[in-house]
């Protein structure tokens, strides 16, 4: 497989939130407004990829080599939360400006299933498991998803603030259904042969 | 024993993870393509739930108040990790169908949510039953879920098919799109209930 056929299938065909259902949580939660969603979507962007490079180089050299992978799960969730607060803190001391945008948001990422999903998804995959470069691009395509899908949502969700809806139906319940039909539309691109 | 029983019932349904709190939607909508796989998810959940609020619990003056997050994740994900080897080891159709979300409920926030509000301030004993409670809640609400995606987007429940051979299931139900739609759907019930008790 080529890697840009695999950013392309990472980054639509199995879009995180619409085939994977992963990282939900913050897609429904943080999408309310365009410029909170960018900055969520960012942050989550610069974990993921910079989180499956050090969780796949871990589990080569440190997991397989000593017969450990049970300890998979914790681990990586380990790694993914002293990441989240390193990247936080070298953001404030060297970015403060990024770091006051990012800054709500940043420990949020830790509870993101996203993160781990893709970090699992990396070394389980045959092809992913053995080539570095593939990995990142494909954490980058995955991630970039979790973008896309988050600043389409709000920029939505920003239009039905003003539209009359049900009243069982406002909230919640309105924004599971945009979600739904987006999804749908994402299915499409699972005809998408590269 | 009554104040138990009022945390338990708390949980199921005043305070429904699901469908009141609308946390842990990850797995909810990912996992619920029928009646059985939902059930199972929210067991497994349940057990991890109610021995990590346990554990959390009996450590909740040793541990210290800044790294208090990292302990609970740590002490779930040992449970998670039980959990995924004694799936693997005893139901492997399950283990194959749930796939990636057995190690993903480590990042369930029902689980550290609890942890955070409810265990690391009470009893051993109440942090059980709110783990409990809370795991039923979620349970039920998985297996709902399920089974309306199952009827509509299968036609059968539990694997037991319900309609005749001219039957034509939605099959978008099953699919992603039907997940979103079928939960929204489904809060929106719960809602209108709760707006007819208020008025």
């Amino acid at each position: 497989m080529g890697l840009f056929s695999l950013f392309i299938s990472a980054l639509l065909v199995n879009n995180i939130i619409f085939a994977r259902f992963m990282g939900i949580c913050p897609f429904l939660g943080v999408s309310k407004k365009l410029d909170t969603a960018m900055g969520m979507g960012v942050a989550v962007t610069f974990v993921i990829t910079l989180s499956s490079i050090i969780t796949w180089l871990l589990q080569k050299y440190i997991l397989l080599n000593f017969g450990l992978e049970y300890l998979q799960t914790v681990v990586f969730i380990l790694v993914i939360a002293a990441l989240v607060q390193f990247v936080e803190m070298f953001l404030k001391k060297s970015a403060p400006s990024l770091y006051e945008a990012l800054g709500v948001f940043l420990p949020l990422i830790t509870t993101n299933c996203a993160v781990l999903g893709v970090a699992l998804i990396n070394v389980q995959d045959e092809f992913l498991q053995s080539n570095l470069l593939a990995t990142i691009v494909h954490s980058l395509g995955a991630s970039l998803s979790f973008l896309l899908a988050i600043v389409l949502f709000a920029g939505i969700r920003e239009r039905l603030e003003f539209s009359d809806v049900p009243k069982a139906f406002e909230g919640f319940p309105v924004a599971l259904i945009t979600a739904g039909l987006m999804s749908l539309a994402f299915l499409g691109f699972s005809g998408l042969a590269i | 024993m009554s104040k138990k029983i009022d945390i338990i019932k708390n949980g199921i349904i005043n305070e429904n993870p699901t469908f009141v709190q609308l946390l842990g939607m990850c797995p909810t909508l990912a996992v619920t393509t029928s009646g059985k796989n939902g059930m199972a998810m929210g067991l497994a959940v349940t057990a991890v739930l109610m021995c990590s609020n346990a554990v959390i619990s009996a450590l909740r003056k040793v541990i210290p108040d800044k790294i208090r997050i990292p302990a609970f994740i740590v002490i779930i994900a040992s449970f998670v990790t039980v959990i995924d080897m004694m799936m693997h080891a005893f139901s492997y159709d399950l283990y194959q169908q749930l796939g990636l979300f057995i190690p993903l409920i480590v990042v369930n926030c029902v689980i550290l949510g609890r942890a955070e509000a409810f265990a690391s301030k009470n009893p051993v004993g109440d942090s059980i039953c709110d783990g409990f409670g809370m795991g039923v809640g979620f349970t039920i609400a998985l297996t709902v879920l399920g089974c309306v995606r199952e009827i509509l987007g299968a036609g059968s429940i539990f694997g037991l098919v319900l309609f005749g051979e001219s039957f034509q299931p939605a099959l978008m139900m099953i699919m992603p799109p039907g997940a979103f739609i079928a939960l929204g759907c489904l809060i929106a019930m719960v809602n209108h209930r709760n707006n007819k008790k208020n008025a």
